[in-house]
């Protein structure tokens, strides 16, 4: 009976073929999900613990990549940086936007540590306010809106360079000229309950200016220009960023962290 | 009640009793606490009206104690889930007399803890903003959730647990103001104790019982996860979530204990709470005082050992500097003396436990100050260490709070019955066994 057999050949086939099919079914319903898990897993990751931009290689689309090169060795800590930035600002008292921290070594010498707003990549204020009040602009400033701040002081607690600053008193509300003077990027008046910090001088770097701060060190140790531009001004000069942080051992403050800061530093000694 | 007898009905009677008469006594003890409560108030006007300049943080000790109060009630309110949940699950009966006060606890800790980061913020007048603009990148958000999720699930169990009774004092309750009437009526919705009315009723409980649990353990993990989502050093750390659950757990049955201590003494409840009640819970403290010792030495050891440059900041603190005194009347006075007293035959005793419960809610209390403050003191940057000492209007809010959780723990025991009337006058020999019964056999099996 060839024809009963083929047709058991046939079955078998079939039956074969039809686990063969439900194999790479499985498969691709299998791979799907991992693929779909993957994904998931990789946004949430990158939603909870910040986008894997960098300040040297900005996004593209992005116009703009504002960075700060501080060059300690200049620096010799007459605060005249601070002041500016308090006049910029009109800086509430107790509030240093650019602090200059003295740093002892082992050995007994010191140096100074201006310190801004790092201006994060992956800001751990950003990530932790409840309201989306402090976020990162298309050019990488960290702003703060102020007229949605709840005042919880989340952000101060991650900040890892202590940038932040609140207004435990003052006024609580802006009268109508103050408010048509408000905008985040121009924090020129202080409401009580809010956080407040570097920005980078947004308003004057819009405008193609330097920060007040730039401007005014005596010393010309603080940079500022566009990373996509790869190039740094202190007013006077004009350095290649890439080309001094290689040759002359740039860092970031808290590598480690993770945070990647916007704030680029060389060495306060040639070791 | 399907039926009762004249012993029965004496019970209720007793029970009812702080219901039904409100002594001059305990009016006074409420106007002493609403006098705290009000204090508290007109303190936190000033704080209105001045802005958080009135208070003694700044921006490097940023948070102080309302966040350690927060922490603190909202870690006495797992006690609520733990009572009711995973002993009836499994089969606890002599649970019964005092569940009603474990979730009595639980729903008044989580109001007063709740409000605590509220007082905190420098803007409370844009709090809708949470709801309007919330981030869910953010653990505050994960807190606001989980919390009200918790309060929520919180009242149910309660209701769930009380509507029997409500019928009873809508029936039994007679010369109470028409208020408190109408109070009864609309929350006994009917309930005549109908063999379909239990059945729905123990549905609904079951359903509760396990859905409490995944809430209860997210409530606290992310309240720990506020701080460990941060880079800061005494933060970052990665048990901080069991850490803090095991701690509520910890603090909260310390605070039933002192309840229970109470409300024995001022109600009369000797027949219903009895040395067995202080005894398992006691031992239940002694668990939870031997998991949360294993904790901390998880906790400190392993960075102890290491000594990273900024950990070891901290932890000389700790161990020798600024914040040692806390930290070991926490270590000693909190986890060890206790751990003592209860683990020894001898000093087990219903005052001893009574000892060890309130050490360690007084101490857990210290434990949430220093985990906020020490960790924020310790510079980040070259700078010297921040100062941090509560100002009159922090101390009097702190003391509004726990006044008013008192206050309204008090008024809840006057207005409900704090003994859960139907669950312990109820009679079914051959399905469960009464407390007494139950206390008899434990005392064998022990």
């Amino acid at each position: 009976m060839p024809e009963t057999e083929s047709a058991g050949e046939d079955a078998q086939a079939l039956s074969r073929d039809v686990s063969r099919r439900r194999f790479l079914k499985l498969i691709a319903v299998g791979g799907g999900f991992a693929a779909a898990g993957a994904l998931g897993g990789k946004f949430l990751f990158e939603k909870l613990a910040g986008t894997p931009e960098d300040a040297l290689n900005p996004a593209p689309g992005q116009r703009r990549s504002w960075v700060m090169l501080i060059d300690l060795k200049r620096c010799d800590g007459c605060g005249v940086c601070t002041a500016a930035c308090r006049k910029e600002h009109n800086v509430p008292a107790g509030q240093e936007w650019i602090k200059v921290y003295q740093v002892r070594n082992d050995d007994g010498s010191s140096y100074f540590l201006p310190r801004p707003c790092m201006h994060c990549e992956n800001a751990p204020c950003v990530s932790v306010c409840p309201v989306g009040a402090t976020f990162v602009r298309r050019d990488g400033l960290v702003l703060v809106d102020h007229d949605r701040c709840i005042g919880c002081r989340y952000c101060m607690a991650a900040c890892p360079y202590d940038a932040r600053y609140f207004n435990w008193g003052g006024a609580a509300e802006l009268t109508p000229e103050e408010r048509a003077l408000y905008r985040p990027e121009y924090p020129l008046v202080h409401r009580r309950g809010t956080v407040e910090k570097c920005v980078f001088c947004a308003h004057r770097a819009d405008q193609g200016q330097l920060p007040a701060c730039v401007e005014k060190c005596p010393m010309k140790a603080i940079f500022f220009g566009d990373a996509r531009e790869d190039a740094v001004s202190n007013g006077t000069e004009v350095w290649q960023l890439s080309k001094v942080l290689r040759e002359s051992a740039g860092f970031r403050f808290k590598e480690e962290l993770g945070t990647k800061p916007r704030v680029f530093y060389l060495p306060a000694r040639r070791d | 009640m399907p039926e009762t007898t004249p012993e029965i009905e004496a019970e209720i009677d007793h029970l009812l009793a702080p219901v039904r008469h409100w002594s001059k006594r305990f009016l006074a003890f409420i106007g002493c606490l609403a006098a705290v409560v009000g204090w508290g108030a007109y303190a936190y006007s000033v704080q209105l009206r001045e802005g958080l300049a009135v208070t003694n943080m700044r921006n490097t000790v940023l948070w102080g104690v309302y966040i350690s109060n927060f922490v603190f009630f909202i870690g006495i309110s797992h006690v609520g889930a733990l009572m009711s949940a995973i002993l009836r699950l499994t089969h606890a009966n002599w649970r019964k007399p005092v569940t009603r006060m474990a979730e009595a606890i639980t729903v008044c800790s989580l109001a007063v803890g709740a409000a605590m980061p509220l007082i905190d913020l420098g803007r409370p007048d844009r709090i809708l903003n949470v709801i309007v603009y919330g981030r869910l990148q953010s653990a505050i958000l994960w807190d606001f959730v989980s919390i009200s999720t918790y309060l929520t699930g919180s009242l149910i169990f309660l209701y769930l647990f009380l509507l029997p009774d409500t019928a009873l004092l809508r029936d039994r309750l007679r010369g109470v103001g028409r208020f408190r009437r109408w109070l009864y009526t609309t929350l006994s919705i009917g309930w005549k104790g109908t063999s379909g009315q239990r059945r729905r009723l123990d549905r609904s409980i079951g359903i509760m019982t396990i859905l409490i649990l995944p809430i209860a353990i997210s409530v606290h993990t992310v309240v720990s996860w506020i701080f460990a989502m941060t880079l800061r050093v005494g933060w970052d750390s990665t048990i901080f979530g069991p850490y803090f659950v095991a701690g509520a757990l910890f603090s909260g049955v310390a605070s039933v204990l002192m309840a229970m201590a109470l409300f024995t003494h001022f109600y009369k409840l000797q027949k219903w709470i009895t040395p067995v009640h202080f005894r398992n819970l006691g031992l239940i403290l002694l668990l939870l005082d031997i998991v949360y010792i294993y904790f901390t030495l998880n906790e400190y050891v392993t960075v102890s050992y290491k000594n990273e440059t900024t950990e070891a900041q901290l932890l000389s603190a700790l161990y020798g500097g600024e914040f040692a005194w806390i930290f070991w009347s926490v270590q000693i006075g909190g986890l060890l003396i206790p751990a003592f007293i209860l683990a020894i035959r001898r000093t087990r005793t219903t005052l001893g436990i009574i000892v060890a419960a309130t050490l360690v809610n007084v101490t857990m209390w210290l434990k949430r100050y220093v985990i906020v403050v020490s960790t924020l003191a310790t510079p980040q940057m070259p700078q010297p260490w921040g100062a941090y000492w509560p100002s009159w209007v922090e101390w009097s809010i702190t003391a509004a709070a726990f006044a008013g959780f008192v206050l309204l723990f008090a008024l809840f025991s006057r207005v409900f019955p704090i003994v859960s009337v139907w669950e312990v006058t109820e009679r079914h020999p051959a399905s469960e066994t009464t407390p007494e019964a139950e206390a008899v056999e434990t005392e064998a099996g022990g």
